[in-house]
């Protein structure tokens, strides 16, 4: 007998994406024929080159637009319309925080939504602020804070809605190295010391082999789709010196090079 | 606070250079075709004397501030909704593209037959003024606000009209507020206008009764009352936007232009 699917478990079956009108005879697919089951609690890294449809694939399963075909479930539910169990931190923390709210603001946003109290609110976003290392700047606004301080506060943002599954469309792209580092061990920290599911695109194979528990290949567009899972074995921290790290990016790198 | 007074040391520097130019080209062409400012100042001192330059600065201060004032309040909700609803924006848009080519002053006759002489159509003339220049500004904004803002707060579990209220207002409130500042300028323009027609008060009137006299002093006191009004007005606006409004990013604090 088997359970009753978990709330943060994603399914995907037979996805198809597609722009161009069902009218126009030949369909140009974005994404063809995908699968994919994600576990409950687990992190998952999309990884595949620019424009190979990883952010659009994101985007379905966020709800934030609607398929041709096929099925996207998130637990039991078939996801139509984006939803609270389902956050999503963006590559561009300039376009999706609001600059007009301070850093709590921000992370209040969805307690605001929802009609909770100003106390409980406090106390849930100075919880997460501290979390994401922001205690201090709870009061300055994204103008003046760096792009790694910005993401934090995107991701403390989503955090305090208590979602069960995080998406994160190249969060860290667009940061200096040594941030970019930083941020990524205290993801996985952060996941680890919760049961939220990640589902985490990039296009850098080192950032796939350092968060990932699963990797999933896109081949390039058009009529992309995941053409290969890598399971990665190895503990947290990860070391980018060891042998097996290498040995996994070499053999990642290959696949990119057929 | 040297830099200040550097700034005042230019300023007053041009004024009075200004100042001796117009002097000696009015002893050039005569005070009769270009009344100098010594001159001028005692044609503004005798329209302060018996009362009627304050006064007319105050009816045609008191007719702009009435038709902008609630010309803005009834174009940022219309603006708001033809942002939005994109049913209504396919409609409306030729529209505004077709009435914003119709200057006020080309109104004023209709204005009068339909408003009759008195302060109603000047108020109105005004609300035409504004309405259209703050609706388009604000119907820009609307459509300028981020797709990830809204995503994000979507997926942060805020309804559509939760969106609405805090999200794209906040975020479109820079460009209601360039629209209105804009709207200021257009509406000096067309209150001089209308009250060179169509009125036996006002700064305007005052401007174009003066012919009669052959007083050209008085018409510069005019212009001049008229440059001031236009330029306190604006710097008042400019700084309330920036008291109040800096949080939405309204900072500019340079002339607009038209």
């Amino acid at each position: 007998m088997s359970a009753a699917p978990k709330s943060n478990e994603i399914y995907i079956e037979r996805l198809n994406k597609s722009y161009s009108q069902p009218s126009a005879g030949e369909l140009h697919y974005i994404i063809k024929d995908v699968d994919l089951t994600v576990k409950g609690g687990e992190f998952f890294v999309l990884l595949g080159p620019s424009g190979c449809g990883k952010s659009t694939l994101l985007s379905l399963i966020a709800g934030f637009v609607s398929k041709t075909s096929g099925e996207v479930r998130v637990g039991e539910k078939e996801v139509v319309r984006p939803g609270q169990d389902r956050a999503v931190v963006f590559q561009q923390a300039d376009s999706s925080l609001f600059p007009w709210l301070t850093v709590r603001e921000n992370v209040e946003f969805g307690l605001r939504m929802k009609r909770i109290p100003a106390a409980k609110r406090k106390e849930i976003s100075d919880k997460y602020i501290a979390m994401v290392g922001l205690s201090g700047h709870e009061g300055k606004f994204p103008r003046e804070l760096s792009g790694g301080m910005k993401q934090r506060v995107q991701l403390a943002r989503v955090l305090s809605n208590d979602p069960d599954i995080l998406l994160m469309d190249e969060p860290f792209g667009a940061l200096d190295a040594m941030t970019r580092r930083t941020m990524q061990r205290e993801l996985v920290n952060i996941w680890r010391s919760t049961d939220k599911t990640v589902i985490f695109v990039t296009h850098d194979i080192q950032e796939a082999l350092l968060l990932g528990g699963r990797i999933g290949i896109m081949s390039a567009g058009p009529s992309s789709r995941i053409s290969h899972i890598y399971e990665v074995p190895l503990s947290y921290p990860r070391d980018l010196a060891s042998p097996d790290f290498h040995q996994l990016h070499g053999a990642i790198q290959s696949h990119f090079e057929e | 606070m040297s830099a200040r007074l550097k700034k005042w040391g230019v300023h007053s520097l041009f004024l009075l250079g200004g100042l001796a130019v117009w002097q000696l080209l009015s002893l050039v062409y005569g005070p009769e075709i270009l009344p100098g400012p010594i001159y001028t100042a005692q044609g503004g001192y005798e329209l302060l004397q018996d009362g009627t330059l304050l006064q007319y600065i105050g009816i045609s201060s008191y007719r702009v501030l009435a038709g902008w004032t609630l010309g803005s309040l009834i174009a940022i909700p219309v603006g708001l909704i033809i942002g939005k609803v994109g049913a209504i924006r396919a409609v409306a848009e030729p529209f505004l593209n077709f009435i914003r080519f119709i200057p006020p002053i080309a109104f004023i006759t209709l204005f009068l037959v339909w408003f009759g002489i008195g302060e109603t159509s000047k108020i109105a003339l005004i609300l035409y003024a504004t309405f259209f220049i703050v609706v388009l500004n604000t119907l820009t904004g609307v459509l300028s606000v981020e797709e990830d803002k809204i995503r994000s707060a979507r997926s942060m579990g805020a309804s559509e009209w939760q969106i609405v209220l805090h999200v794209i207002i906040p975020s479109t409130v820079p460009y209601m507020f360039t629209g209105i500042r804009l709207a200021m300028g257009t509406s000096f323009m067309a209150i001089i206008g209308a009250e060179m027609i169509a009125s036996n008060e006002g700064v305007g009137y005052l401007i174009w009764n003066s012919r009669l006299f052959f007083r050209t002093d008085w018409i510069f006191v005019g212009l001049i009352c008229l440059g001031l009004m236009g330029f306190l007005t604006d710097r008042g606006v400019a700084w309330i936007g920036r008291k109040l409004l800096s949080r939405y990013g309204v900072v500019s604090t340079t002339s607009l232009r038209r």
